[in-house]
């Protein structure tokens, strides 16, 4: 059975149809990739899917549940954790604490027993420490554990989005083009990081405009153009669809 | 936050142990206390100013409710003073949450809009309901007893706000080195980001919003007995902008800056006293200079200056 299932989901603001009638569903255990030009809607749909939007019509199903008009915060109680394309680390944290925050929905989050400093919390908060560099270590972050976010490079930034995503130890994790604005060497480390994600049994849904990277990591291909789905299955069989070459490479009528 | 900061702690605890033993007259022990008192109201709005990156222009409200309650309960009602205290902290995180919920959908200008006016009404409020708490005059306040212990002179009023301000010292520092506080500095950070990894950001601006409140009423009655006083001036417009304006030239999300703070704005009037007239005037020129050269706040400044992290 498919993990997540999308069925004529559209959104329009105001005039404009961001998502049109797009359908498709994703298998457990997977990458599935999004691609299309710069305005097809790929974010959108990102964000309709993880409850930053609410849909204008259609639905989508994780797990048999239907989760459409669930706030993010409901949703990432369900397992889905997702990076974004324009950063957003907070500036105010360390990157440690970054991490931590990822963890939010595991901890005791009692205002009364923080303020006393119970040593159950402190404990926890010693462990927390210790896992989230782990992960920054992951990432390939480990020369960053002590940094504070505001001192860190963009391409680090990138990867400190996935860390946290991964303190989630989500089920499903979407990545808003983690390899944009990077560079090539860093480009191949993100490439290895979302295949290590993949193989630790990881759902992972990628919007990514590096095609080499696409091609290489995915199972499977969405094309979106304008708003609307336009072709859908493995890389050899979108690479070969008409539609898609006409679209990105433009074709005459 | 880590040990240092804790040991930043000790070292305020024991300047307030020190300090009455070297005070030269009563003078300066009251003003210590009205310092302390004000220390502790900005420590909590800090929590919801500069930690969680929201606004209340209307807190001297809730410091008016408090203190209003420790008025009125006790001479009218003929409540023991802390029931009375404890009724109108009650009473403020009732209204605290209850007009939260709307208020937190909104944002920036319009945020502080909506708590003004709240303050404003409150203010309103108690100047008119003559007939309970004395309009425009204001009314005394019976001494606060405490198992048949009567505090009423400023040295015993000072170890007990003293104390009240080392706890909450270390509550605050506790509590933003904790789940709940990262999960706060996080909406500030980025709402949604902290949202997809599951903050539900509503809930914890409102929590921190009525805690903040609460605190504010828990002072105004403090104040109330100490004072042995109130009047609407408690709870007026301008004394939210001075506990905001505490907040913002001490250090916006900086605990030890909530102190430095209180004390300064709380010691400044005084000092300027001899300026006659001027006073005011003195008193925006220097606010005006230290937001101009330190925007971020004075102990935020001046731990960056010196390579000491906060």
């Amino acid at each position: 059975m498919s993990m997540l299932e999308v069925k004529d989901l559209s959104i329009h603001f105001g005039g404009v149809k961001a998502v049109q009638n797009v359908s498709f569903s994703i298998d457990a255990g997977i990458v599935y990739s999004v691609i299309g030009p710069n305005g097809a809607g790929k974010t959108t749909l990102f964000n309709l899917i993880t409850g930053v939007y609410k849909p204008t019509a259609g639905e989508i199903r994780l797990n048999g549940e239907a989760i459409h008009g669930k706030s993010p915060n409901e949703l990432a109680r369900r397992g889905v954790a997702r990076t974004f394309q324009n950063l957003q680390i907070c500036m105010n944290m360390s990157a440690l604490e970054n991490v931590m925050v990822g963890a939010h929905l595991r901890l005791d989050r009692n205002l009364f027993k923080a303020s006393l400093r119970l040593p159950a919390l402190r404990r926890r908060d010693t462990e927390l420490r210790k896992e989230a560099a782990d992960l920054m270590d992951f990432v390939g972050l480990g020369s960053y554990v002590n940094s504070r976010a505001d001192a860190m490079s963009y391409g680090a930034l990138k990867r400190l989005e996935i860390a946290r995503a991964l303190a989630m130890q989500p089920r499903l994790i979407f990545l808003d083009e983690p390899a944009a604005g990077l560079n090539p060497k860093e480009t191949i480390e993100v490439d290895h990081l979302v295949r290590k994600i993949a193989d630790s049994g990881v759902t992972v849904v990628l919007v990514e405009h590096d095609m080499k990277m696409v091609m290489n990591l995915s199972d499977r291909i969405l094309v979106l153009d304008y708003g609307k789905k336009l072709a859908e299955g493995t890389a050899e069989e979108v690479r070969r669809n008409p539609n898609v070459i006409a679209a990105y490479l433009g074709a005459h009528a | 936050m880590g040990k240092n900061a804790y040991f930043s702690l000790l070292f305020v605890a024991a300047i307030l142990a020190v300090l009455p033993f070297v005070v030269p007259n009563s003078f300066y022990l009251d003003l210590a206390v009205r310092m302390a008192i004000n220390a502790i109201i900005v420590l909590g709005l800090n929590l919801l100013i500069g930690f969680a990156g929201q606004i209340s222009l209307g807190h001297a409200g809730f410091l008016g409710i408090g203190a209003y309650a420790s008025a009125v309960l006790p001479t009218h009602f003929g409540w023991h003073p802390l029931l009375a205290m404890g009724a109108g902290a009650a009473a403020t995180g009732l209204l605290a949450a209850l007009v939260a919920r709307p208020i937190f959908k909104l944002k920036g200008h319009y945020l502080a809009m909506a708590t003004l006016g709240l303050g404003i009404i409150i203010n309103i409020a108690l100047r008119n309901e003559a007939q309970w708490t004395g309009g425009p005059d204001g009314m005394p306040v019976p001494a606060m007893g405490l198992l048949g212990f009567e505090l009423s002179n400023d040295k015993q009023w000072y170890w007990v706000v003293a104390g009240l301000l080392v706890v909450s010292v270390w509550a605050s520092l506790n509590l933003i080195d904790s789940p709940f506080g990262r999960a706060l500095r996080a909406l500030h950070g980025s709402e949604v980001a902290s949202q997809v990894v599951g903050v539900d950001v509503v809930r914890y601006k409102v929590a921190i919003f009525v805690m903040s409140a609460v605190f504010a009423s828990l002072m105004g009655s403090v104040t109330a007995h100490y004072v042995g006083f109130v009047s609407p001036n408690f709870s007026d417009f301008f004394h939210s902008i001075e506990l905001v304006t505490m907040v913002v030239i001490g250090g916006m999300a900086s605990v030890f800056g909530s102190l430095v703070g209180a004390v300064l704005l709380t010691a400044l009037p005084q000092a300027l006293a001899t300026f006659e007239g001027w006073e005011t005037v003195a008193f925006g020129a220097i606010l005006m200079a230290s937001m101009i050269f330190m925007p971020k706040g004075l102990v935020p400044t001046l731990a960056a200056k010196f390579g000491k992290g906060n």
